[in-house]
Formats: C-alpha cells, sequence, structure tokens
C-alpha cells in the first residue's frame, strides 16, 4: 500500500465534507435550521443524503466481506437493507412524516402521551447509535490501518472527531450538504474499481468461482500480518517467514546486509498463530490456510445457498432471521426517522423513499463483485481475517501501477465517505435526542450533546476487538427491530396501543436483544444453536416484542384516552390538503395537484 | 399534548409558509376533532385502505423474498442451477431482488397518492354534505354540520 496516496485520500474527503459543512454553517442560522434543514431540501438531494447516510461501513466494506468468506447466504444483508427501506415506506413513510415528530421519543410521546415511554425510547435511541456507530469507527481503523499501517485507533479517532466538528457547527443542514454529496462519492467510489476488477478477471481468463476447489494462493503470496491471527494449515507446507511464528521469531537478528533474513519454515497440519508484524510469504498454488473459525469452503460450496459456507451454523435460521432484522430494522434507525422530517409533507416523504430505493439498489448491486473476485484475487484475505478490507485492497492488487493505486485512493475515499456520513447522521440524531430531552432544546446544547453522542462509541471501539462490520451492524438493526418497530407500527396503525403495554413490549424486545448483543460481543462468534440465537437475535426477539406490546396493551385497555388517539390517528393519516384550512375567501381547498 | 407545554420539544413542527400555494403543509384538522363520530368514521376508512393496501404489498415481498430461502431448502436441486452462466440464488438475490424492490415501491407510492385522492375527493365532493365549510368560518373538511 502507499501511505501517502491514503492519507491524501482521507484528507481530500474530510477537506470536502468540512468545506460542505462550513458552506452549509453559513446557511443555517436559526435552531430550526440546525435541527430539520428547515424541511427545503429538493427530494433527489434529501434522498442522496438518506442514501448517503445509511451507505454505512456495513454496505461499503461489511458487505463484500461477508460474502467473500460465507458466500452466497450473505446476500441476505444487502437485499434486507434495502428491502428495509419498502417496509419502512410501506408502513411508516408518510405517516410519521404527517406526526410532525422529529424523533422517535418524540413518536412515542406525541402517540402515547407518556414522558416515561419517551425516556426509555431515549435510551434506545442511544443504544441503537451507539451499537451503529461502533463498526464504522472500526471501519474507520482497519481502513487507515490497511492503507497507511496506522494504528487502528487512529482512523476511529480522526472519523469521531470530524464527525463531531461537523454536526456541532453546521446541524442538519450542513450534514445534509456532506451527505448527499458522500452518496455520489461512495457510488463512484465503488463502482469505478469494480469495471477494472470485472475487465482484469476477464483477462485473466474468467478463473471459476464455483470449482469444486478451495482458495489457492494464485502467485507466490507475501502475506503481512497486521494483527496476530491463529490460523489453520489442512495440509503442510513450506513458506518463508520474517517475524513471529508460534512463539518464534524469525529472521529478527539482522543479516549482514542490514536487511532481515527470510527464514523458511515446514508448516505441519494443524494451528498456528503469526504475530503481528510478521510476514509469511506462500507459494504459488497452495490451498489458502483460513483464520481459526473460518472452514475452508469450496467454490462450489461457497457459492450454494444454505450451505453453511465457512463454518456457520443453522444456515437457514440465521438468513431469516438477517432478513428479519433488517425489514424490521431499518424504520427504528434514529438516523434514518430524522431525515423524513425534511420532506415537506406525507406524499413527499413517500416520493423521496421510492428514489432512495433506485439509489441503493443500484448500490448494491456492486459489493458481491468484489466479495466473488475477492476470492480469486486476494485469499489471503481469509488468512488475515480481513476480509473487510477486500473492497479497499481488491484495486492494488488486480491492477498495477498508477491506475491502481489512484483505484485504490477512490475506494479509500469512499470507505472515509461511508464512515463520516453515517457516523455524522448518527450523531446528529443521538445529540438531538440528548439535548432535547436533557438540554432543552439549545443550539449550545445541541453542540455539547454531538460530544456526548461520539465519545462512548469512541471507548468502546478502542476497547473491544470487535466482530465483522456487517455482523455488528446486524446487531443494531436486531436491536431497532425488536424495539421501535412494533412501537412505531402498532403506534401508527393500531388504535389499542397504550403507554404501558409500549413500555412492557420496548423493554421486553429491545432488553432482550441488547442482551444477545452484549453476549455475542463479549463471547465471540460460535457453534451450536445457543450462539446462532444469540448471534441473531431478532427471529425472536421481535416476536416477543409485538406480543408483548400487544398483550399488555390488551390488558390495560382502560388506559386509551379515544379522544387523543382519534386526533393522533387523523394528524398522522389524514392528507395534509385536508386537513389544512382553507383561505379566506377561497372556496373549498385544492386537492388536485397531480 | 396541546403546544402550550414549555418548549421540550423544537417548535419546528409549523409551517413556515405555504409551499405548493393554497394549502398549508400541516394538518390542523380541528374540525374533525370537532365531530368526533364522523371524523372517526371517514378516517378509519381511509386507514384501514391503505392498510390494506401496505399489508398486500408487504405479503407479496414476504412471500417472495422470504420464499427464496424456503425454496432452496426444500428443493435442494435449485440450489446448484445455473442461469445465464450465473448461479441462480446469486442472480435472484443479488440482481433480480432490486427491480422487485423499486417496482413494489412505485405500485405502492402510486395506489396510496391515489387512496388519498380518492378520500379528499369523497370529502369535497358537492353534495355529498361532506365538503368544506365554504362561508370562511368553519375551517377544514368535516363530515357534516354541527359541533361535538
Amino acid at each position: 500500500m502507499n501511505p501517502a496516496l491514503g492519507f491524501t485520500a482521507l484528507a481530500v474527503v474530510l477537506v470536502a465534507t468540512v468545506a460542505v459543512g462550513v458552506y452549509g454553517l453559513r446557511l443555517s442560522r436559526a435552531t430550526s435550521d440546525f435541527y430539520v434543514a428547515s424541511r427545503e431540501v429538493s427530494p433527489l438531494w434529501n434522498a442522496s443524503a438518506i442514501g448517503g447516510e445509511y451507505l454505512s461501513a456495513a454496505s461499503f466494506l461489511g458487505v463484500a466481506g461477508l460474502l467473500m468468506a460465507y458466500g452466497v447466504d450473505m446476500l441476505a444483508y444487502p437485499v434486507g437493507y434495502t428491502a428495509g427501506y419498502l417496509v419502512l415506506l410501506l408502513l411508516v413513510a408518510a405517516p410519521l412524516r404527517r406526526s410532525g415528530a422529529y424523533t422517535l421519543p418524540d413518536f412515542a410521546e406525541e402517540r402515547l402521551g407518556s414522558t416515561a415511554v419517551r425516556k426509555v425510547a431515549s435510551v434506545f435511541v442511544a443504544v441503537i447509535a451507539w451499537l451503529y456507530l461502533v463498526p464504522q469507527l472500526q471501519g474507520a481503523g482497519l481502513t487507515l490501518e490497511t492503507v497507511t499501517g496506522a494504528p487502528r485507533w487512529a482512523g476511529a479517532v480522526v472519523v469521531a472527531a470530524a464527525v463531531t466538528g461537523v454536526s456541532a457547527a453546521g446541524g442538519m443542514r450542513s450534514v445534509t450538504l456532506v451527505q448527499g454529496f458522500h452518496f455520489w462519492l461512495k457510488l463512484t467510489a465503488i463502482a469505478v474499481p469494480a469495471v477494472f476488477l470485472v475487465l482484469a478477471w476477464r483477462s485473466a481468463g474468467t478463473p471459476s468461482l464455483t470449482a469444486p476447489d478451495v482458495p489457492r494462493f494464485p502467485r507466490t503470496t507475501a502475506v503481512d500480518i497486521d494483527q496476530r491471527v491463529t490460523f489453520d494449515v489442512t495440509a503442510p507446507v513450506t513458506i518463508t517467514v520474517s517475524g513471529g511464528l508460534d512463539g518464534t521469531s524469525y529472521g529478527m537478528e539482522h543479516a549482514p546486509g542490514g536487511g532481515q533474513r527470510l527464514v523458511r519454515v515446514r508448516l505441519v497440519a494443524g494451528a498456528h498463530t503469526a504475530a503481528a508484524g510478521s510476514t509469511l510469504t506462500f507459494p504459488e498454488g497452495v490451498p489458502v490456510p483460513h483464520k481459526a473459525g473460518t472452514e475452508p469452503a469450496t467454490g462450489a460450496r461457497w457459492a450454494s445457498p444454505l450451505s453453511g459456507a465457512g463454518g456457520r451454523g443453522h444456515p437457514l435460521y440465521a438468513v431469516y432471521s438477517v432478513l428479519l432484522a433488517t425489514f424490521l430494522g431499518t424504520m427504528g434507525l434514529p438516523h434514518v426517522l430524522v431525515r423524513f422530517y425534511t420532506n415537506p409533507d406525507g406524499r413527499a416523504a413517500r416520493r423521496t423513499t421510492l428514489l432512495v430505493l433506485i439509489l441503493l439498489s443500484g448500490f448494491y448491486l456492486l459489493p458481491p463483485v468484489y466479495g466473488a473476485l475477492g476470492r480469486i484475487f486476494a485469499p489471503q484475505l481469509l488468512l488475515t481475517g480481513q476480509t473487510d478490507t477486500a473492497v479497499l485492497v481488491l484495486p492494488q492488487i488486480t491492477q498495477g501501477g498508477e491506475a491502481g493505486r489512484l483505484l485504490g485512493a477512490l475506494a479509500t475515499a469512499g470507505a472515509f465517505a461511508a464512515f463520516v456520513s453515517t457516523a455524522s447522521g448518527l450523531t446528529v440524531s443521538v445529540a438531538g435526542v440528548v439535548s432535547q430531552d436533557l438540554l432543552r432544546g439549545s443550539t449550545r446544547g445541541f453542540r455539547w450533546a454531538s460530544l456526548a453522542a461520539a465519545v462512548p462509541p469512541l471507548v468502546m471501539t478502542v476497547a473491544t476487538p470487535g466482530l465483522p462490520v456487517a455482523d455488528a451492524i446486524g446487531l443494531a438493526f436486531a436491536v431497532a427491530a425488536s424495539s421501535f418497530c412494533p412501537l412505531l407500527v402498532l403506534g401508527i396503525w393500531w388504535r389499542g396501543l397504550t403507554d404501558l403495554g409500549a413500555l412492557l413490549g420496548l423493554v421486553a424486545g429491545g432488553g432482550l436483544a441488547a442482551v444477545a448483543v452484549v453476549l455475542t460481543s463479549v463471547r465471540g462468534t460460535g457453534g451450536g444453536w445457543s450462539a446462532a440465537l444469540l448471534e441473531q437475535p431478532a427471529a425472536w426477539t421481535v416476536p416477543i416484542a409485538f406480543a408483548v406490546m400487544v398483550t399488555g396493551s390488551l390488558l390495560t385497555r382502560g388506559r386509551i384516552s379515544a379522544a387523543a388517539v382519534d386526533r393522533v390517528m387523523l394528524r398522522m393519516h389524514l392528507p395534509e390538503e385536508v386537513g389544512a384550512q382553507p383561505e379566506p375567501g377561497r372556496p373549498g381547498v385544492p386537492v388536485h395537484r397531480v | 399534548m396541546s403546544s402550550t407545554q414549555p418548549p421540550r420539544r423544537i417548535a419546528v413542527t409549523a409551517p413556515r409558509r405555504n409551499r405548493t400555494g393554497g394549502w398549508s403543509a400541516r394538518a390542523r384538522a380541528e374540525d374533525l376533532h370537532a365531530q368526533p363520530r364522523l371524523g372517526q368514521v371517514y378516517v378509519r376508512s381511509l386507514v384501514r385502505d391503505q392498510l390494506r393496501l401496505s399489508l398486500g404489498v408487504l405479503t407479496v415481498l414476504t412471500v417472495v423474498l422470504g420464499g427464496l430461502p424456503a425454496a432452496f431448502a426444500l428443493a435442494p436441486g435449485l440450489r446448484t442451477v445455473d442461469v445465464l452462466g450465473v448461479r441462480l440464488a446469486w442472480l435472484l438475490l443479488g440482481v433480480v431482488a432490486y427491480p422487485l424492490l423499486v417496482g413494489a415501491a412505485w405500485f405502492h407510492v402510486r395506489y396510496a397518492e391515489r387512496v388519498e385522492r380518492d378520500f379528499t375527493e369523497l370529502l369535497n365532493a358537492p353534495g355529498s354534505g361532506a365538503g368544506p365549510a365554504h362561508d370562511g368560518t368553519a375551517t377544514g373538511d368535516a363530515p357534516g354540520p354541527g359541533a361535538g
């Protein structure tokens, strides 16, 4: 990798972000500008901003990484991320916009008239946003480490600082501009190298992706180990080593010429551990040893659905749980919902969502290209376990010279755009909730709250080793699907929801999902049913949340105030033109605006 | 939740100006509130129509996308089928799914707007007794005269 180009890409993204942000700051003066960009954002720009905010590290890096390691079943993630917007459109978009609620806690209080539910909702907003921010910052650390060799915490700190600064400085307006810009940057950054990647694949004679063979090194490959890793060798192999392997340090005594000596080592079948900073050089054609915990899969198995390729158990359950979490979780993501407020009315909210779906669909066609071709061109990522970096390293592996470096820099810029835009969206929405609920909604409070939103996930990122990026995001979706999805769906469509029922459902569903997330993060991935249930909790926590919310509401039916419910339902579902007051001297209400 | 509370929630819900001419961007349907029973009947039918539409599309989505893993589970032969040189599963989940999602969204937007249009036309239809007041004092589209 070329550190200079990596730093340049990072600097360009940050400078452009700050520049657009400052431009936005000049435009935002009143408090309402800060929060919702005055609702005067054009539909395409708003849709781009939603897309830019939504395409996080999980989409830009994580999907390709999971596909590369675990095969076709992982397509459930991108399909689910997109379908989540469809479900949002079907059940939530227009009524939520019409409710006038700016955040989820606003919605809870407005619909149920309960400050207790509001408080619990605020807590869940913060929890979900933090869970979502951690993988963004992890991705930033991984990216900076991959392209520049900087320590892992550095990337996380840079992104957290940039995001806090931008959101504290400009609020929603600048963030909207920044994110619209980031969407197109990300699309370019993943599309252009993908074209070259496919060309490289064709010029290599289109090697088969579905061959009945495990991944092999296509040529003599030097594998740099950034993080200490344990891997399984399936057949004895002789490699050259520099650095620490299995507790022995090879070639570290300096050779007379001043450089390090390379030492040939015979690896027997079984587990081996390479230390950080070592370099292992494998000969051409040998099977790629996989990181412990990942099973080598033949191309045929990898390409086949429900095969459990890569060693993931219970593939059918996992696929359904991911689909459920992403279908229903999208509507509960705090940074997604805030965006709907920037639409002028419910109809515009629907149309914007349709546009978002089109933009996302275009984007998600591309990560599978990296996931599939990564197995051919960069199988060493299966050894280091850093398949999440496939999007970053593939352009440079397949294209030599300047072209490859430029493509690599473009991919790096896209990755940083992904971290910065998602993280700033999350920071703004958490800051909005914290400042409204704790700091009485002032602009100054919003600025302090931006800091409060970004610091805890930064600490968590630096302190924990972390899951694959897309898996970690999936857990945040699971918590959102188990808490806010039932609150929104039942709140919008069912008159019988009571404050107590909602409270119990939030705590039961969201709480169980959060416990599963914590357990998974602490003990890592594992085998067996208990691990599968904890790693993909949505399939059981979402039904529990709905069941508790409905049962609790039915048992506390007496708490419903029919008049209040009528008022809110009317407001959420009436088209704006009906609810409006006709202007004096003007008969009727203009309704035909088609 | 009247707006008389202290400014915990920032008061950005009010329209800044009329964006598209004669109507304001926020619903202030006090008049439908004034006749709770009739208003309820109308709004409940609107909600029911919208919910039926949404659940219809949602059912199709669930059957099509949710059915795929089940189909692969029940018919293992499908797992290795190639179409146009690409594995069926990759083609369906990686490519075909997206136009389907966009199509479903387009269908929903179109029909949800139609439901709303029909509803406003029903309220405004001359002679239905449910049109908006024309004297400029009663505001809104309360179906039927009289206060609650």
